[in-house]
């Protein structure tokens, strides 16, 4: 009979109204309620709406979700090397980007002029980011790793899309709490918690290792706070002593990256 | 023909070298093998192409012409060479044959008569390549504007922003001082123009040439009477580019009578990138992530299709090994739910274009939802998977799908990631599609509006080189899967599915159709997940970022859920230079299935364009490249 296909769709349409209804009651306020109940609303066996009310409530994304890289860095405490980085520069991830977006500058050794294994500057264009992940899957010493922090919109373009050094630095403390497992199966493959270098320097002078990453021995040990702590403030006194600036940092930088640009434009001069 | 008298035409279909060496026989002036090392059909005499073309499609049987690309060969062999690879529909490897020319005047005849699918395509070679087709019905540019100043796809060409010819570039390490691109090349010097070309007559020039192709003046407000009929006006109406049934930034040029289209002609590129050049500068390995951004609702189908491609081509090292088992599970896995996840799709907003907004379409994505929760989870990215590499997948399967609150209002979920699937395979996912099948399949709404609409009659489907469920809803069980295997799939256990009839309502139920063959796929799928856990998912050595791959041309295929996507490669390996693909050509199905939309179209009402185009399921990204 004519309409009857009709019909039978409309009662789809009735169906899925009214099991979103039979959800709400089956579960009361629960549904809305609370961190676990959560689960409720976005299970395997949820009927009806499950939609989040972004952005009251965000679904934590997973571990492996991968957006804009940072750079991991020891914690400021961290007994051996404070606020070190990770990284070494040695170039791999900026080879291995799609779009080319990662600038890094290695060290020298002012007298010698060797290069030396810490970068002097590293940047993230994050307007050409693709958020592939290559760079934190390529790097060999897990010192670049992919953020959860998606929220990255902003008015200016220009002035805050390029990420550099202390921008992108945070402490491994960070990436383990978005990451534990990951995290854990690096450092099982490192063979320690620290830094592969550290790890297998360590390991040739007979010292031992780190069992736990640092910010966990930290917790449990009050007398390595204390330290820890005393270190800290030390530095600070020391920075605020010392007569070289933020600010005159950050105009050498701009100075250098001037040059360098005035030698990109001639060098793209003399193609044309 | 005296030379049909000496060679009789085979009667029974040979096998590929059979039609080569056939072939051979029966042209030896102008059939050559191709015997440069790792390459592999033959060259054909480009003055005789069109009649060889006739011999390979009605005496070998070669009906389906799959790909037709040109490369560049400046500085190598410094000659243009257009490369075809045609198929049987009955299945079996393709013939691969190529015709050459010189790069100064290229002129290759286009075979269009013989198979009408290569009309887009040998546009697409024309505007990109500079080849004039002699014999093509319709040759102008097709992605890029009237004004464009030369062919972006010959080596010579540099982009506006071009800083070196391949990545990774020089600037970035060690002494990488960031700047930005504009800073170097202001915006309004990096413009090039044809010198012939009148910027102030921009508009009409370039809407001049699109109407001429269609047989008509710019003026084309002209009355015509029929007998009877009432009166009723030519006219020309433009769907697009902005217009919510195209799908994306594509337009349709109608020509009307009354509300009958007489003729359509679609219009494309407005989100052309130059794919293929980005691919040339790339390395291997970057162009993954780049095809994910082809069919952004099926990355996982794009880089199996980009992934398979360049292990042909790195089969032919000393080194390789090729993906292990469990890896190849994984990939399929991902392949068949990103289908369900594509053709989801495709039904809701097919439905979106009959006019019943957005209840179906939400319906339809629901359950993709938890599909990309599981894409999220194991692979980092809900759409922009990246997650297929050369010889495996990227990352085993999570154990468990969960995450960590970082923030007050993070909601934490957690499951076990194969209940996860299982849940989703054996409940949720069949439960969505009757629930789809039993919601739309009966309306008489749909079926008034989509029975009898848009029919491609199966001989067209094939001559056009349609793919995917267009094609198999005309009646022509092709698909790539069973055709020419590859991955896991012969020992799996799924038919091919085909629909009679060729019209929007076939499209419509072949879909549905393959959806339930994916799930059916899946639950082997899930038994050979739970048997091989454990096992690697990665040969070779992980570490590399810059493989070697041999020199060599090669031409992965796989079944996407648009249809059949091609990636046809060349290496030209030197082992000391850069690592980077000398051709990367995409033969994507959102593109050449467009080819019949004209003639499926004529005939019909102005609303009945928008629901055959959207039974083709077209996705700009992949359309434009
Ligand atoms: S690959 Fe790792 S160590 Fe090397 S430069 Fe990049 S972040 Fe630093
Ligand atoms: S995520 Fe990809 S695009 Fe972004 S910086 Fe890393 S390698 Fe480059």
């Amino acid at each position: 009979m004519n309409g009857t296909g009709i019909l039978k769709g409309l009662g789809v349409t009735l169906k899925h109204f009214i099991q979103t209804y039979v959800d709400d009651i089956r579960y009361g306020g629960r549904k809305y309620l609370g961190m676990e109940n959560f689960e409720v609303r976005q299970g395997l066996k949820a009927q009806g709406a499950f939609t989040v009310q972004y952005p009251d409530e965000k679904i934590a994304v997973p571990e492996r979700f991968r957006f804009v890289p940072f750079l991991v860095v020891n914690e400021d405490d961290h007994p051996d090397a404070p606020g070190k980085d990770w990284c070494t520069s040695c170039g791999i991830c900026a080879k291995v980007c799609p779009p080319q977006c990662i600038w890094i500058v290695r060290s020298e050794d002012p007298v010698t002029k060797r290069p030396v294994p810490e970068p002097e500057a590293f940047f993230i264009d994050i307007d050409i980011c693709m958020n592939c992940g290559y760079c934190a899957e390529f790097c060999p010493f897990d010192a670049i790793k992919m953020d959860h922090d998606y929220e990255l919109a902003d008015f200016d373009r220009t002035g805050t899309h390029i990420h550099d050094k202390p921008k992108l630095s945070k402490p491994y403390e960070y990436y383990y709490n978005i990451a534990p497992t990951t995290a854990a199966e690096e450092a099982q493959a490192r063979g320690g918690w620290e830094h592969p270098d550290v790890i297998k320097a360590k390991k040739k002078s007979g010292e031992p290792v780190m069992e736990q990453p640092w910010f966990m021995l930290r917790a449990e040990d009050p007398e390595a706070r204390a330290r820890a702590e005393a270190e800290r403030a030390a530095k600070a006194a020391a920075a605020a002593e010392s007569t070289v600036s933020e600010a005159d940092i950050a105009a050498e930088r701009q100075a250098r990256r001037a040059e360098a640009l005035a030698r990109h434009r001639a060098w793209a001069a003399k193609k044309n | 023909m005296t030379d049909q008298a000496i060679m009789p035409v085979p009667t029974e279909a040979l096998d590929t070298q059979g039609a080569i060496d056939w072939l051979k026989d029966k042209y030896p002036e102008a059939v050559q093998d191709d015997t440069r090392q790792g390459y592999g059909g033959v060259v054909v005499d480009r003055s005789q192409l069109t009649k060889i073309a006739h011999a390979i499609r009605d005496d070998l049987g070669y009906d389906y012409l799959s790909s037709a690309t040109a490369v560049d060969y400046l500085g190598i062999s410094d000659h243009i060479e257009m490369v075809y690879h045609a198929y049987r529909t009955a299945g079996g490897p393709p013939l691969v044959f190529k015709a050459q020319t010189p790069r100064e005047n290229a002129e290759i005849p286009s075979v269009v008569s013989v198979w009408p699918g290569a009309d887009f395509q040998e546009r697409e070679a024309y505007d990109l390549f500079g080849i004039q087709f002699s014999g093509h019905p319709n040759l102008k540019r097709i992605l890029l504007w009237e004004g464009f100043d030369g062919h972006p796809m010959r080596k010579d060409w540099q982009e506006a922003y071009y800083e070196e010819e391949h990545k990774p570039f020089e600037s970035r390490w060690p002494k990488g001082w960031v700047r930005r691109a504009e800073e170097l090349n202001v915006f309004g010097k990096n413009v090039r123009y044809p010198a012939d070309l009148d910027l102030s007559r921009l508009t009409d020039v370039s809407e001049d040439s699109l109407y001429k192709g269609m047989g008509l003046g710019v003026d084309v407000q002209e009355i015509v009477q029929e007998g009877e009929h009432i009166k009723t006006d030519r006219l020309i109406v433009n769907m697009g580019p902005h217009h919510p049934s195209t799908h994306g930034v594509f337009r349709m040029i109608a020509e009307l009578d009354g509300e009958t289209i007489e003729a359509l002609e679609p219009v494309m590129g407005y989100l052309h990138r130059n794919h293929e050049k980005i691919g040339e500068r790339n390395a291997w390995l970057m162009n993954i992530p780049f095809t994910d951004r082809l069919d952004y609702i099926s990355s996982m189908g794009n880089n199996m299709g980009y992934v398979q491609a360049v292990e042909k081509l790195l089969a032919q090292g000393a080194r390789y090994t090729p993906p292990t088992y469990r890896a190849e599970v994984i990939r399929v896995l991902m392949v068949e739910l990103t289908r369900i996840v594509n053709h989801l799709w495709a039904i809701g907003f097919l439905l979106n274009d009959l006019g019943a907004f957005f209840t179906p379409a939400l319906y339809a994505i629901a359950e993709r939802e938890k599909v990309l929760d599981f894409f999220e989870a194991t692979a980092g990215s809900r759409m922009m998977c990246n997650y297929m590499r050369f010889q495996g997948v990227a990352k085993d399967l999570p154990e468990r799908i969960h995450s960590t609150a970082v923030t007050v209002n993070d909601k934490v979920r957690d499951y076990n990631t194969m209940e996860f699937l299982t849940e989703l395979i054996n409940e949720r996912l069949p439960r969505s599609i009757d629930e789809l099948d039993h919601f739309l399949t009966e309306s008489e709404i749909i079926k008034t509006r989509a029975m009898g609409v848009g029919i491609l009659p199966p001989e067209m489907a094939i001559a056009y080189s349609a793919a995917g469920p267009l094609l198999r809803a005309s009646n022509v069980p092709y698909d790539v899967r069973r055709a020419e295997p590859y991955s896991i799939y012969p020992e799996l256990d799924f038919d091919v599915c085909v629909r009679p009839n060729g019209d929007v309502y076939d499209r419509y139920l072949i879909r549905l159709d393959e959806m339930r063959e994916s799930v059916r796929i899946l639950k082997q799928v899930l038994q050979r997940l739970e048997a091989t856990h454990g096992e690697d998912i990665f040969s070779g050595n992980k570490a590399i970022y810059m493989p070697r791959v041999p020199v060599g041309e090669s031409y992965g295929r796989v079944e996407n859920p648009k249809g059949e996507l091609g990636f046809y490669c060349v290496s030209e390996g030197d082992p000391k230079g850069p690592q980077n693909p000398w051709r990367y050509h995409v033969r994507a199905p959102s593109f050449i299935n467009l080819t019949p939309l004209g003639v499926m179209c004529k005939g019909h009402k102005v609303a009945d364009v928008v629901v055959i185009l959207g039974s083709i399921d077209i996705v700009l990204g992949e359309t434009d490249r």
